[in-house]
């Protein structure tokens, strides 16, 4: 299973990884981790004449923590995220969710921007910024711009990234105060892509009751699902059973799972419901040990 | 861009040159130019682990790369583990005298993951699902598992008596 | 743990009649220990040498262009774009072939014996494969063009640019389709698409149903699964003009069977084709294929070697497929839960071509008894031809199925009479007081099956003993409080192992003094090269240490067989064994010049020769082996061939039964129908265990597949034979997740059928698992009857299963 013949390019600079873009339009292809690209190019079902190796551009570098709010570059590794001191207490869903992506090895290589702007619907990392108030930086020939995750997925491995931009970029808030957050999939086995996933986040306030709530679905539509009728359900609510309960049966209307080897709709919309309702128990569990 | 040009890794502390082109993958530029054939392909879509090199102390699937991605890095495969002398790794030791391999195709895979493991103060070794989900991203065919998991441990047991 | 107990006091009547003049079996000393196996070290290092590490110079590479029709004419093949590429040296089809190579040669003319054929009188249809396809595809990666460049990257750059035109069929989606009266038959001179057929009847079982105080009949089957060892099939061939030579170097089980099929299907003498098998990783079964001979015929050809190797999309799709079995079973039974009789048709869908015949599905009606006193009994079976891959065997080869359909039966027949499986399975159970038990049919080599001495009925305690399973119920009780679903499965299984109809091997000792053992069989994991050490070490005299073990070398032996089936540690071991003992006896004959003492004072212990009682008087075997050397000043004894060396041939009389049972602990997400594997115990017998340690590491592995088979393996085709599991994010192999911690115990019940005691124990692990685990969920999910009658078995087809149950248990 060999790749189909391709020039390639390592840009050392992202002005001139932006160039390159320019300059070959459909033939070229940006490279990060690789783990999601390489496979297609092994099986042949893509095949770039430029590849554009992003991986020593020191703009793309970089992770760090300015006070809430989680600045990675786009280049930076799953496993850099998932190491960092303290993620489970500061923000479990995020940790959670990027230590379920693949395993290890795949989590050493592969990047937040790569994951982001491949678009799986059945990948963390989109979801993840629709619950975290996520936004990514674009850079194209015409300069920079800053993109909402609310309006950065489109549709099945499709972003609203120009072809000629490169993602630079990816930003989290996270979240202060009486907050509990959580991340749960269910893959046939471990490491595997999810066949449903949910993430929850509640933070509650002084009487206890629910003040936001953040739930978030993938492998369920076209791609990754801020469940707004599930948030509507939680806000002001006594967190429990019931509430969740309610809140995961919310989803219905805006999920829209296909059938695939792995799971028919039924089964995804079924298994969806029951991932939120756990999750949710999940969050709340973890912000009463915090209290 | 596209023609061949001269590689140079380095491996196992080495440097080491060899001509391909970009499309090449590490592990078949590791295997096929350079002769280590410690490495090895089970799947080529970078499930299996059985390619599973040291890129700067990290595991990656070698599959997954290209050669020339790999220059400026520090490399280390299977034929590295052992010591100048032939003394066998911590892993490697413990692979053995656990019986955590049969054909051994998948090995190679294995002992450079645990080896990453190991360096990483084995975290978790006592917990049997945190540790058997740390070694999922190995596949093997020929021995359930069982005694790779108690050769995991030995190897961790005597890193952690040799450090003390 | 392990028992050994005075069962079965009859000697078995297969068990040979001792040869007075045949040396006395050693004790075992060295044989029975779990010493640590000499082919780890190059294993461990990276120095193994697989066919894709060897290099030769002036290779060169090939890949296969491969049907991606499931049923199709091949109406035009046009390769002049691919010939015409830069570094192309080659492009053959069919057409090429033609005029010089033979028929693809078909397994089945030497995997059915004679006396089965008498016996049994199957319907067999000859149909050879092609070894490229000839105006039509029949499966899915089925070969169709073969490319040779000077590397992989560039042969599969040709390959794109082969223009192949197919024209569909309509497509044969399974057996029962196959069987209808329109369907599309695959192979017109054939008359239908049933390959092949056998009804083999035991007892008066429509008498028996006939009186029978109740009966159940129930549909069960088993999915297709892939083989899948961790290294794919590679071939690398060399061809010497001058001398009109051939080496192959195969990744291949069976390298003196690959001698014949490139003997007879090239025309070249077999002394001058020589097979090697080097390093390899994992088999699990599988056979003989075209690229087998296909790249040896690139080699002669072209006169540069050819290497091959498999991707693994390839193996998915093509090497080889297994399982996939349909029973309609009956079982008549009384109240008491004890089955009277058995009635089974199955069919097999065989895929588009079935070498194989009826190994698989003979052994599937040969062990459907299981452990089970079952004296009337029915099995009808027909291998359906369908537009799949071609099924081979596979660990297991038909006892899963079967396994799975008996065990079901228990669990159903106990459902209906509200008793506890495990208490209908001790009802069933051969007694040992009745061993050695006759089954009442022929095994596949022709011989009645007469089962080994045993204890089944105190394996089945050990199990339960070692998985604790008493504490486990009340476990299951508190757990239900609390809602969690959580249960205990078992099953059980016999298996025929060391099949014939013989393995070799060379014992040689050198005139450094040290040992080396040639042998037919050719190990890929199974520890061949430690434990062959061992008996060679026991029964000549010398250390483990001293031996070096080499298989799967045409040059080294002239006749072997291969290793597959459970067989090499029984063939090749009482080869080893007999050869050493022997060999033994000719050193001492030689040391007794040498030390001009009679030979029957003599002792060879740790590779010394010493005069009893007097160990001063000794000598090296190195010593021993300058004196056996030809020539003037050889000190041989009268009428003795000079060197030290015996070959021995060992032909089994039939095979052994060894067995096993096996119980799991479940729990089951009523929620999501996820199953979670808790732990695993089996209770093994193989007679004597070479190396308990990788006796133990078979059993753990044998598990691990069948785990896959359970719950996680599936080779998927559409309604329109497209293939649906061509990746391994697909088709999913079980991790260390997925696999339980699996504890070990064991039985052991010496086989009287070798000297030495062996029985096989490679496939054993694999057998019972689907069973355990299907009967497993269904207790944890009790009293909801939930009825499992398929695996493998996914947590959407479990959760379906919940919803229906709980429906019907609504309805109620």
């Amino acid at each position: 299973m060999k790749p189909a013949p391709f020039d390639y390019a390592a840009p050392r600079t992202l002005e001139e990884a932006v160039a390159l873009l320019a300059e070959h339009g459909d033939e070229a292809k940006v490279i990060a981790g690789g783990q999601s690209l390489v496979p297609l190019l092994a099986f042949r079902l893509a095949a770039p004449g430029l590849l554009v190796d992003l991986n020593r551009v020191p703009e793309l570098a970089g992770l760090r923590l300015e006070g809430d709010t989680l600045v990675a570059g786009a280049i930076t590794r799953h496993r850099d995220v998932e190491s960092l001191p303290g993620l489970t207490e500061r923000c479990a869903m995020l940790a959670d969710g990027v230590s379920v992506i693949g395993h290890v090895a795949i989590r050493n290589r592969g990047t937040v921007g790569g994951s982001v702007a491949h678009a799986d619907p059945a990948a963390e990392w989109p979801s993840l910024l629709l619950a975290l108030d996520g936004e990514v930086e674009a850079r194209g020939p015409a300069g920079t711009r800053t993109i909402a995750a609310a309006d950065l997925f489109e549709t099945y491995f499709t972003t609203t990234l120009r072809p000629d931009e490169i993602l630079t970029q990816v930003r989290l808030r996270l979240p202060n105060g009486r907050v509990g957050s959580a991340y749960l999939e269910l893959a046939r086995r471990h490491g595997d892509f999810a066949i449903a996933g949910a993430g929850a986040l509640l933070r509650l306030d002084g009487g206890g009751r629910i003040d936001d709530a953040r739930v978030v679905l993938i492998g369920v539509a076209d791609r990754a699902v801020r469940s707004n009728a599930a948030e509507g359900v939680l806000r002001g609510a006594e967190p429990g059973p019931e509430a969740f309960a309610e809140a995961a049966e919310a989803i219905d209307g805006e999920i829209d799972p296909v059938s695939d080897l792995h799971g028919s709709a039924e089964y995804r919309r079924i298994v969806a419901t029951v991932l939120v309702r756990r999750a949710l128990a999940r969050a709340l569990e973890r912000v009463r040990r915090e209290a | 861009m596209g023609g061949e040009r001269e590689i140079t890794l380095r491996v196992n502390g080495r440097e080491l040159s060899g001509v391909a082109e970009p499309r090449m993958t590490l592990a078949d530029f590791l295997r096929d130019v350079l002769g280590l054939t410690g490495t090895h392909l089970g799947c080529e879509h970078g499930v299996c682990g059985a390619c599973t090199i040291l890129l700067d102390g990290r595991s990656v699937r070698s599959c997954l790369m290209f050669a020339v991605q790999a220059e400026g890095h520090e490399l280390v495969t299977v034929e590295g583990l052992e010591g100048p002398d032939g003394t066998l790794s911590p892993a490697q030791e413990a692979f053995s005298a656990n019986h955590a391999l049969q054909c051994g195709f998948c090995t190679p895979g294995f002992l450079m993951a645990v080896t990453e493991y190991l360096a990483e103060g084995a975290p978790d070794v006592d917990d049997e699902e945190a540790l058997r989900a740390r070694l999922s991203g190995n596949i093997c065919r020929c021995t359930g598992y069982q005694n790779i998991v108690k050769a995991v441990r030995a190897a961790a047991a005597d890193v952690r008596g040799g450090a003390a | 743990m392990s028992s050994t107990g005075p069962v079965g006091q009859a000697t078995h009547p297969y068990a040979p009649v001792r040869d007075p003049d045949e040396p006395e079996v050693v004790p075992p000393r060295h044989v029975g220990r779990p010493l640590r196996r000499t082919e780890d070290q190059r294993l461990i290092t990276g120095r193994a040498r697989h066919v894709g590490d060897l290099r030769v110079p002036g290779m060169v590479h090939a890949a296969i262009l491969r049907s991606t029709f499931p049923h199709a004419e091949l109406t035009r093949i046009d390769t002049s774009g691919a010939l015409a590429m830069d570094g192309v040296l080659a492009v053959v089809t069919a057409a090429e072939l033609e005029g010089k190579m033979g028929p693809f040669l078909e397994a089945a003319r030497t995997e059915i014996s004679t006396l089965l054929k008498e016996k049994v009188r199957p319907t067999l249809k000859s149909c050879p494969m092609p070894v490229l396809a000839q105006g039509r595809v029949f499966w899915i990666g089925q070969p169709v063009a073969a490319v040779v460049a000077r590397d992989r990257y560039v042969a599969e750059d040709a390959l794109e640019r082969i223009e192949v035109e197919y024209e569909p069929l309509p497509v044969v989606a399974g057996p029962e389709a196959a069987l209808e009266p329109d369907a599309p038959v695959l192979h017109p001179e054939l008359g239908d698409n049933v390959q092949t057929t056998f009804t083999v009847s035991v007892g008066d079982p429509d008498g028996v149903f006939a009186s029978a105080p109740r009966m159940l009949r129930a549909r069960l089957s088993m999915g297709r699964i892939a083989a899948n060892a961790m290294e794919t099939r590679g071939v690398l061939a060399a061809y010497d003009a001058g001398r009109g030579e051939l080496t192959v170097w195969d990744a291949n089980a069976r390298p003196h069977l690959v001698r014949t099929f490139v003997s007879e299907m090239l025309g070249m003498p077999a002394d001058a084709i020589r097979v090697i098998g080097p390093d390899m990783g994992g088999s699990f079964g599988t056979g003989m294929f075209p690229e087998d001979v296909l790249i040896p015929f690139l080699a002669r050809e072209l006169g540069v070697p050819v290497k091959w190797l498999e991707d693994r999309r390839e193996n998915l799709a093509n090497t080889r497929h297994a399982r996939d079995q349909l029973h309609d079973v009956e079982a008549a039974f009384d109240d008491e839960g004890r089955v009277l009789a058995i009635r089974d048709r199955f069919l097999v869908d065989a895929g588009a071509y079935n070498a194989y015949a009826i190994t698989v599905s003979y052994n599937s009606a040969a062990h459907l008894r299981n452990q089970f006193g079952i004296d009337h009994y029915r099995v009808e079976s027909l291998s359906v031809l369908t537009n799949k891959a071609p099924v081979t065997p596979v660990r297991g080869a038909g006892r899963p199925e079967v396994t799975f359909v008996m065990d079901r039966l228990v669990g159903l027949i106990a459902a209906e009479l509200g008793l506890d499986p495990i208490e209908v399975r001790r009802r069933n159970l051969i007694r040992p007081e009745q061993m050695p038990y006759a089954m009442g049919m022929p095994y596949r080599d022709g011989v009645d099956i007469v089962y080994d001495r045993a204890d089944f009925p105190d394996q089945l305690e050990k199990a339960l003993e070692l998985f604790g399973a008493e504490a486990f119920r009340r476990e299951q009780e508190e757990a239900r409080a609390r809602d969690r679903r959580i249960g205990l499965g078992v099953s059980s299984y016999v298996e025929g192992s060391g099949y014939g109809p013989h393995e070799g091997a060379v014992v040689r000792i050198d005139t450094t003094g040290h040992v080396t053992v040639h042998t037919g069989a050719r190990p890929h994991g199974q520890g061949l090269e430690t434990t062959l050490a061992q008996i060679c070490a026991d029964q000549l005299g010398v250390r483990p240490e001293d031996v070096t073990v080499r298989g799967g070398d045409t040059a080294t032996i002239a006749h072997g067989i291969g290793t597959f089936a459970s067989r090499s540690a029984v063939t090749a071991g009482s080869a080893v064994g007999i050869a050493a003992q022997r060999l033994r006896r000719k050193v001492l004959a030689v040391a007794g010049e040498v030390l001009e003492t009679d030979p029957a004072d003599l002792e060879l212990v740790e590779g010394r020769v010493a005069a009893r009682g007097t160990p001063e008087r000794s000598v090296a075997l190195a010593e021993v082996a300058h004196a056996a050397q030809p020539g003037p000043r050889a000190k041989l004894p009268e009428g003795m061939e000079p060197g030290l060396e015996v070959t021995h041939y060992y032909v089994p009389p039939t095979v052994t039964f060894a067995s096993g049972t096996h119980v799991v602990g479940v729990e089951v997400d009523e929620e999501t129908g996820f199953v979670k594997l808790l732990r695993y115990v089996t209770v093994d017998e193989c007679g004597q265990m070479l190396n308990p340690m990788i006796v133990e590491g078979q059993i753990h592995g044998g598990v691990a597949h069948g785990v896959g088979n359970a719950l996680f393996e599936e080779v998927a085709y559409d309604a329109e034979g497209q293939l649906l599991t061509g990746t391994y994010m697909d088709y999913l192999m079980p991790t260390a997740a997925e696999v339980p911690p699996i504890a070990v115990g064991h039985q052991v019940f010496p086989s009287e059928l070798n000297p030495f005691g062996i029985k096989g124990c490679g496939e054993g692990g694999a057998v019972s698992p689907p069973a355990a685990i299907a009967n497993a969920i269904v207790d944890a999910l009790a009293p909801l009857p939930v009825r499992i009658d398929r695996v493998p078995l996914s947590p959407e087809r479990l959760l379906r299963l919940i919803v229906e149950a709980k429906a019907s248990a609504g309805a109620a």
